[in-house]
Order: C-alpha cells, then sequence, then structure tokens
C-alpha cells in the first residue's frame, strides 16, 4: 500500500467529521497565527525604534558636560558648565583627532514661545549651519541658520512643524513672522521636514536659533550644553570616541578618566540598548505563542487518541485483512500531519494578514521575516509528528481480537 | 486418492494467565480439515470455539501445540508475518460484518488487496467480480449503511474471497442478520463450497450448522464429538 494512497484514505476518514476535524486544526491556526503575528509585531518596532535612532544622524557622537559635584552633593547630568565652543572649534582643527568629520556645538534649553495670542513651551537649540549636516535635519521652506546669522548674533529663528501648528495653526507659512521668547523678538527665516516622534523627543517641536543668539541674547551663559560629532565611519566609532575623550581630557587636564567632566555618548550604544530591550520584548511575545501553540498540539493529540478508541474496531479489522503495523502508524500519522499541516498553512495566511492589519493601525513596518514563516512550517509539522506519534503507536500496538471485540 | 489437509492441528492448548487463575480455553485439541471441506464448529458459549477460531484465523496464537495452515507453520510466526498469513491465506467473515462505515461496498472489497499491494486496476476487476458473484453488481456504490444486513455480509463475503485465500473463516455469520436472509447466506456458503472454497464456520445455532458436510463439537475446550453431516441441509440459491 503506498503513501499516496493512504494519504487520501486519512484525507478521506478527516473530512468524515468535519466539526471535530476543523475544532483540531483550529488549535493549530491559532497557535501558529499568533506566533507569526506576535514575532512579526516585535521585529516591526524593533525595526521603527531602529530607525528613529538611525535618524537622528548617523554614526553620531555626543558629548555632554559631566555632572555638577560639589561637597559630595552630585548633580544633574549637564549641570556643569564644562564644556565650551572653545572646545568644539579646538576637536574640529587640532590635527591629533583623524576620525571625527563634523562637529556641531550647540546649546539647548526649553523656554516659553509666545507670539501673538498664541504660546507654547519648546526646546530652542542653539546651532551652528552644521547642526542639519550631523543630525540630518532637512529645511522644508526658507533656510536654515548661516555662518553669517552667528557672527553677527541675528535675531532670526528655524521652526519645527510642530511649532508651526502651535503657533501658527496647520498649514500656515511662518515665514517673516516673528516670535517672542526670552524677551527677545526672533524672525523666522525657516522651517523644518517632518522626522516623525513623539513626546519629550520630539524632533518637530524645537526652535532652532543661532548659537550665539541663544548665548548670549537669550539665556546669558558662555558654555554649550552638548557637541554632536559625526565619525567618518561607524567602524571609527569607537576610536572617535577614545580620540576625543583623552583629547579632552588633555585639554581639562584631567589625568583620571574616572574623573572626567564630560561624557561620550555613542548612538551605537543608544542602538544596542534598544535592540536588546526590543528583541526581549519580541522573545517574550514569541513565548506567549509558543504556548498557544503547545495547547494546539496537545489539542491535535486529544482528537487523535479520541479517534483511535472510536475507531478501535475498526483498526482490529484491518489488522485481520492484513494490515501491518507499520501501515496503521503511517495512516493515524498521515491524519495528524495533515491536521496540523494544514493548520500551520492556515495559521501562517492569517498570522500574516493579522501582522499586516497590525502595521496598518500602529503604522509600524509591517516585516515578516521569511524564516519565522519557514519555522512555524517545520514547527506545525513537527507537532503533527510528536503528538501523531503516541495515539498512533498505541493504535498499532492494538490486538486484532481484542479490538474486534471493543465494543 | 491422496487428499491435502489444509488445517491441521496437533495438541494445541491455550491458557490464559492473571495473576491468580490459570483458564485452560483450549486443551489437547488435534484436527485436520482438507480442501474442500464445509465444517461447522460448534458449542455454547465459553466452550473455547471462539479461541480455536482465533488461533485457526492467525488472530491469536496458542500456548503450546502445533497449527499448520496450508503447509505454514503459524504457531512460530512473528506479528508480522502473521499479518501477511491473515491477508493471503484467511478470509474471515464476522458475526457484525465489520465493513468500514460510510465507505462504498467497492472500497470495502479493495481493502484486503490494498494490504496485499495488487495494482489498482486488478483491484477494481475484483472487487467487480467477486460483488457480482454475491449478487451485489447493483449495489458497487453503495456505503456499508445503505445496504442491509444480509447484504453487509454479502458485501463482507466478497472481501473474503478477493485474496483467493486457503479457507473462508466465518465467526457466527448470520448472528445478526434476519433469518430469511440468513438461509441467502449459508446458500452462498454452500455454492462457494461447491466451487471448491474450504469453508469453516463457528455457531451455536444447530440449525445452522446444519448446512455443513461435517461438524465438530467443542465443550471446555476438547473436541467431544467430531462426525460428518449426514443429513445437510440443502438449499439452491434463488436467482434474482
Amino acid at each position: 500500500m503506498d503513501l499516496l494512497e493512504l494519504f487520501f484514505e486519512s484525507l478521506g476518514t478527516l473530512t468524515l467529521n468535519k466539526t471535530r476535524t476543523g475544532l483540531a486544526i483550529l488549535g493549530i491556526v491559532i497557535g501558529i497565527g499568533s506566533v507569526i503575528a506576535l514575532v512579526s509585531l516585535g521585529q516591526a518596532s524593533q525595526q521603527s525604534i531602529q530607525s528613529r535612532i538611525e535618524s537622528l544622524g548617523s554614526n553620531l557622537l555626543t558629548i555632554q558636560p559631566g555632572s555638577t559635584n560639589q561637597g559630595g552633593v552630585r548633580g544633574a547630568q549637564g549641570g556643569r558648565t564644562t564644556l565650551t565652543l572653545d572646545d568644539a572649534k579646538a576637536i574640529a582643527s587640532t590635527p591629533q583627532i583623524t576620525t571625527i568629520n563634523k562637529v556641531s556645538s550647540e546649546f539647548s534649553r526649553r523656554t516659553q514661545i509666545t507670539t501673538g495670542a498664541s504660546n507654547t513651551n519648546t526646546q530652542v537649540i542653539g546651532s551652528t549651519p552644521m547642526y542639519p549636516e550631523v543630525h540630518k535635519v532637512n529645511i522644508a521652506m526658507g533656510s536654515f541658520i548661516s555662518q553669517r546669522d552667528i557672527d553677527v548674533m541675528n535675531k532670526v529663528a528655524v521652526i519645527g512643524p510642530q511649532v508651526v501648528i502651535d503657533l501658527f495653526g496647520d498649514g500656515a507659512n511662518p515665514i517673516g513672522q516673528h516670535i517672542r521668547a526670552s524677551g527677545k523678538t526672533l524672525k523666522i527665516i525657516g522651517v523644518t521636514v517632518s522626522k516623525g516622534g513623539t513626546g519629550f523627543q520630539n524632533q518637530d517641536d524645537v526652535v532652532y536659533v543661532p548659537l550665539t543668539t541663544a548665548q548670549k541674547q537669550l539665556f546669558g551663559v558662555n558654555y554649550l550644553s552638548s557637541i554632536a560629532l559625526e565619525a567618518k565611519s561607524a567602524d571609527a566609532m569607537t576610536a572617535a570616541q577614545n580620540e576625543v575623550g583623552y583629547f579632552l581630557l588633555g585639554r581639562h587636564k584631567i589625568s583620571d578618566p574616572t574623573q572626567a567632566d564630560f561624557s561620550i555618548f555613542s548612538q551605537q550604544d543608544i542602538l544596542n540598548t534598544a535592540a536588546s530591550t526590543t528583541g526581549t520584548f519580541t522573545t517574550l511575545l514569541a513565548g506567549i505563542a509558543a504556548i498557544s501553540l503547545l495547547v494546539g498540539g496537545i489539542g491535535i493529540m486529544n482528537i487523535m487518541l479520541v479517534t483511535v478508541t472510536e475507531r478501535t474496531r475498526e483498526i482490529g479489522l484491518r489488522k485481520a485483512l492484513g494490515a501491518k503495523k507499520k501501515v496503521i502508524v503511517t495512516q493515524f500519522l498521515l491524519e495528524s500531519i495533515i491536521l496540523t499541516f494544514t493548520g500551520g498553512l492556515i495559521g501562517i495566511g492569517l498570522g500574516i494578514i493579522a501582522s499586516y492589519v497590525i502595521a496598518n493601525l500602529t503604522s509600524s513596518p509591517f516585516v515578516i521575516s521569511p524564516h519565522s514563516v519557514f519555522l512555524a512550517f517545520i514547527v506545525s509539522a513537527g507537532i503533527g509528528i510528536i503528538f501523531g506519534w503516541y495515539p498512533a503507536q498505541k493504535a498499532a500496538g492494538l490486538q486484532p481480537i481484542e479490538a474486534l471485540r471493543y465494543e | 486418492m491422496n487428499i491435502k489437509p489444509i488445517i491441521q492441528t496437533s495438541h494445541l492448548y491455550k491458557v490464559y494467565k492473571t495473576d491468580i487463575i490459570e483458564t485452560v480455553a483450549l486443551s489437547d485439541v488435534s484436527f485436520q480439515i482438507n480442501k474442500g471441506e464445509f465444517v461447522a464448529i460448534m458449542g455454547p458459549s465459553g466452550s473455547g470455539k471462539s479461541t480455536l477460531m482465533h488461533i485457526l484465523g492467525a488472530l491469536d496464537l496458542p500456548t503450546s501445540g502445533e497449527y499448520l495452515l496450508d503447509g505454514e507453520k503459524v504457531s512460530k510466526l512473528t506479528d508480522e508475518e502473521l499479518a501477511d498469513i491473515r491477508n493471503r491465506k484467511i478470509g474471515f467473515i464476522f458475526q457484525a460484518f465489520n465493513l468500514l462505515p460510510r465507505t462504498t461496498a467497492m472500497k470495502n472489497v479493495m481493502l484486503p488487496m490494498r494490504y496485499a499491494g495488487v495494482p489498482k486496476t486488478e483491484q477494481l476487476e475484483k472487487a467487480k467480480k467477486f460483488l457480482e458473484l454475491v449478487g451485489l453488481g447493483n449495489r458497487l456504490e453503495h456505503t456499508s449503511n445503505q445496504l442491509s444486513g444480509g447484504q453487509q455480509q454479502r458485501v463482507a463475503i466478497a472481501r473474503a474471497l478477493v485474496m483467493n485465500p486457503a479457507i473462508l473463516l466465518a465467526d457466527e455469520p448470520t448472528g445478526n442478520i434476519a433469518s430469511a436472509q440468513a438461509e441467502e447466506v449459508m446458500a452462498l456458503f454452500q455454492q462457494l463450497n461447491d466451487d471448491g472454497h474450504t469453508v469453516v464456520m463457528i455457531t451455536h445455532e444447530p440449525d445452522i450448522a446444519a448446512h455443513a458436510k461435517r461438524i465438530i463439537h467443542v465443550k471446555d475446550g476438547v473436541i467431544v464429538e467430531d462426525s460428518s453431516n449426514h443429513r445437510q441441509k440443502k438449499i439452491t440459491l434463488s436467482k434474482k
């Protein structure tokens, strides 16, 4: 008796009891479907977090002043005033540092911005013409801050699209209008392209002003809140971090690196942290889905055991007519494999559809990794074999006389 | 005349053991059935006739003693070899018919040939031929539940015949069917016997046993009487 014939026989048996077959398949459909959908959800959030971090700039290093430490009381990070424009200029010009392309000096502080009747509280960033290059900011209207604006401390501003909405309404053209910050009137000369983002880190809710204007006119300080550096390549990140670190230690005359009055963050560090966080999240989701898959598999085993008991007489008859053990095992194993395979296929289909719907609802990327589909397929076939094995063995091991007598 | 024995048993014993008791189901059973015989094995329930039938049908092995079926030592075979013997040498007919449910007469009759690996075209051809032989030529595609008890038993007889077995082994073949149809089934057995088939039938009904040519009486696991039935009840099959 060949396999194909047995296959059709098993298929025929399964179609005889459609409700039961359907319910058995449903367990696997839900299991496989949720594995695919949840893994896809995890990977999509991983991708969107990564792309958001990368949109901050590529190969980015950020230097921030160290925390204040006076009389043993440690203040907030960035509270110190140790980072200056001279530091930034030195980093840009010294021949000691070879791995850095671009240097952007920045001073930022949250403040109240008003115009006419509207006002908003937002991040004001004193920046140089390097800022858009290092942070990948594009200009939608007008122009960005020029070197001349910095040299003569022009009272001009470039605003993010969220600020446009908050102050002037959606779709308004604010170029040439004026806003007030810290008692000074600033003329709007440009609007940036939206980068997306939410909450505190919203890169669209920002007002850019010339660095010198921010330091001298608005906030009356002479230090920087951060220096952003772009390394020449991703591979040079670690080298750049070291070079800049030792250079600044030398400039600040600090011999013990643990006493540094600044810290350097690499974008790669942030990416790695985010990746490991979302990776854990994905694993957790997949674990939950795997449990439902296991429950589905046990459902298949249960159905197959009931089937074997119900068909005891039939098995006895088949054996009396000359069916060998192998044929009986194959027949029952095929039945459970058909169940799980069909369930697996439907589950993959539904899982992909569910991922697509979720991606659209949450406007996150739609990611289906072929290897999760492949894995789900293998797992569903494996469940068929593993959970079908015991009932099949039980069927084949029945003694023909006992089986024939069974009522 | 050199008559070839189809079934030869010598000193068959079957003992069922549980933790506390030993039950002797068969005790020193020796007999021989030749080709072309029509034998009824009779006995009340608990006499050991079912045990004897299971051993004759290669469904069970004796505790001791020897059983030769068509020249093969059945008492020494493995499970797989027994399956093969049942497939090729024995045509089973059960009291409860034991047809596959919701399956056509053709498919039921083809089942033993499928286990034997007979080519598909030959399966179809033979199944049709034997269903016609038992008078069901117009019921080929009927499923078991669309047939009467007598018709179901005739499908089972066709299924028993397709592998051209050495013996037809019938266990209370008329136990589940109405008496008029039972007569038809017995007539079919007689016709098959006339055509040269060896028939061994187990029954507790004297009326049914009366159709056989030889009657073996079993009681308490022992053969108590083995005689020719000179008053065989002959029925001719009504042509429909």
